[in-house]
């Protein structure tokens, strides 16, 4: 029965078990047992990425009334194999003047700072790092996917590019700040920045419940930080091509795809972790590995629902969408965390805590709108004077 | 040797490498690069001393905001990367000795203090050094003084951007 309320730690156990039966150091095969750890969740990883691939062109085409891959294997599921084989067989180009070093390292880094969010993801009560500052360490391994961009648009050695990387660096950078403002608020219901201690005190009920709001903020935030339709900037086809992966192909191009997939599931687990109760669910306690199963479906659900904004929303101009950020959300995401803050606290000890908290939010986003609606009728009616008056000249 | 002293010594390795080579390359961008190679490795030594909040801090502040911001400037103004002309000037030999007298002194001093053969006492898995740290940095008898007046400086700093970048209507 132990081995099944925590197998990993278990199976780490007996790995590093063996290494010392080989005559090694304790210390050493308890580090060796980890990189093996490290190796096995990545390989699982990347294989999930491979089917994310499918996934989001299944999904693409439901909403575009196709149907999608489905020519090689059932359903096209071994589609994506194929895709990988044409990738790796491709030549390698490199362009007049790319900086060889820079260039190479950029996709790299990119996967990398995806994958490295998997550490602090909370996949059932017992794996997953509960990090004491694992909220500020999602931002810190973002700041490596801006440092990529920039990189890769950089070493290319093409206008493009470069007008590109710039693009999605500035938003991301801007849309940085009501992100975490928006996992702030998470942090203060739960009192603790672990990401697992987070799931762990949504044990009564749902963040999603307690700060619907957030949740929108965050998911809007997520969406820009991801660079994904309405905010994908920079891949204005008429205007900048693809931005910072023109120059790239082959196998460097699909790591960029392929992180780009799985940063989107990333956020999806993020959003199940913070908003959906992460592992939580009937019958939890007494089977741990069940949590595994709920966290993946609500992941699946975070990853489906950035699909449905993607291949429904038109793309935003970037004046309009720097204006979104630094004249709504920031200043609202501001408000929202003081008043979140403040209605935890008069409400903490009453019986009405998650009604009162639900109540409270729909308040505020009521109050939110109905101020958007005056200055956008005040705008518009300045506008159409300025029009009239114009006639009369 | 333990396992955490030769993360050390390929860390400090690292850090020590890439400093060198921020100031002997000649590509102000690569030069930006490996900047942010010796501050993931500051941040890595904050890590493995325990000090989890200050490795991600160092990372989000030196690198996903400050070493950003280098190499944007360096894009934006500057039409030729690689620098020209000799890497040393005139008093290159001063600083030579003022650094080699300042780590032998350090060395000296160093020498006798106990500090450096001591193990460090473990922490407890309990020790909740997030919960201290932010517990001082909003009580009176620490350092809530110094936290505000950071803050009130950073506001300052921000009204004043605004100030300088703000065009008033009918000011073309």
């Amino acid at each position: 029965m132990d081995f099944w309320k925590n197998p990993i730690l278990a199976a780490g156990e007996w790995l590093s078990g063996i290494f010392v039966g080989w005559g090694m150091n304790a210390d050493a095969a308890h580090v060796l047992a980890a990189f093996v750890g490290i190796l096995l969740l990545i390989s699982v990883v990347m294989v999930l990425d491979i089917f994310l691939v499918w996934t989001e062109r299944k999904i693409v085409a439901r909403f575009q009334d196709r149907i999608g891959p489905n020519r090689l294997g059932p359903f096209g599921l071994i589609q994506p194999f194929a895709d990988i084989i044409k990738l790796i067989i491709k030549e390698n180009i490199y362009p007049v003047g790319v900086d060889k070093m820079v260039y190479n390292l950029a996709p790299i880094i990119m996967m990398t700072s995806v994958l490295l969010l998997w550490a602090v993801l909370p996949l059932t009560s017992f794996l997953g790092l509960d990090l004491n500052v694992g909220v500020l360490y999602l931002i810190g391994v973002g700041a490596l996917g801006t440092l990529s961009i920039i990189m890769a648009g950089w070493s290319s050695n093409n206008k493009y590019a470069l007008l590109g990387a710039f693009r999605q660096v500035a938003v991301m950078i801007s849309y940085e700040i009501p992100m975490v403002a928006a996992l702030l608020i998470p942090t203060i219901l739960a009192g603790s920045m672990g990401i697992n201690s987070i799931v762990a005190a949504q044990g009564m009920s749902w963040y999603i419940v307690l700060a619907p709001l957030a949740f929108l903020l965050f998911l809007i935030s997520a969406t820009a930080e991801l660079g994904r339709a309405p905010f994908d900037l920079t891949e204005a086809e008429s205007e900048l091509i693809a931005g910072h992966h023109i120059e790239y192909s082959g196998m460097k191009f699909g790591l960029f795809y392929a992180s780009e997939l799985l940063h989107t599931f990333t956020f999806g687990g993020l959003i199940a972790a913070f908003f959906f109760g992460g592992w939580q669910g009937p019958w939890v306690k007494e089977i741990p590995m069940l949590g595994l199963l709920y966290f993946l479906v609500k992941a699946t659900i975070g990853y489906w629902l950035f699909g449905w904004i993607k291949y429904t929303m038109p793309r935003i101009r970037i004046d309009k969408m720097m204006d979104l950020n630094w004249k709504f959300l920031v200043p609202f995401s501001f408000v929202l965390v003081m008043y979140v803050a403040l209605m935890h606290a008069l409400l903490k000890d009453t019986s009405f805590y998650a009604l009162g908290m639900f109540l409270s939010n729909i308040l505020l986003g009521w109050v939110t709108l109905e101020v958007l609606r005056r200055s956008a009728r005040k705008e518009r009616v300045q506008v159409e004077g300025a029009a009239v008056e114009g006639g009369h000249h | 040797m333990t396992v955490a002293q030769i993360i050390f010594l390929i860390t400090a390795a690292v850090i020590l490498g890439s400093a060198v080579m921020v100031v002997t390359t000649r590509n102000l961008v690569h030069a930006a690069l490996w900047l942010i190679v010796t501050l993931f490795g500051a941040a890595v030594l904050f890590a493995t001393l325990n000090a989890g909040f200050i490795a991600v801090v160092q990372v989000v502040v030196y690198i996903g905001a400050i070493a950003i911001l280098f190499i944007f400037a360096v894009m934006l103004t500057r039409r030729e990367m690689n620098d020209t002309g000799p890497g040393l000037n005139k008093g290159w030999w001063l600083s030579a000795v003022i650094a080699v007298l300042a780590f032998g002194g350090l060395a000296w001093l160093l020498q006798g203090w106990d500090g450096l053969s001591k193990t460090a006492p473990a922490l407890g898995s309990d020790f909740d050094s997030i919960g201290l740290l932010s517990n001082a940095l909003v009580s009176p008898e620490a350092y809530v003084l110094p936290f505000e007046v950071a803050s009130v400086l950073l506001l300052a700093a921000l009204v004043g951007a605004v100030y300088i970048a703000f065009q008033r209507k009918g000011e073309e």
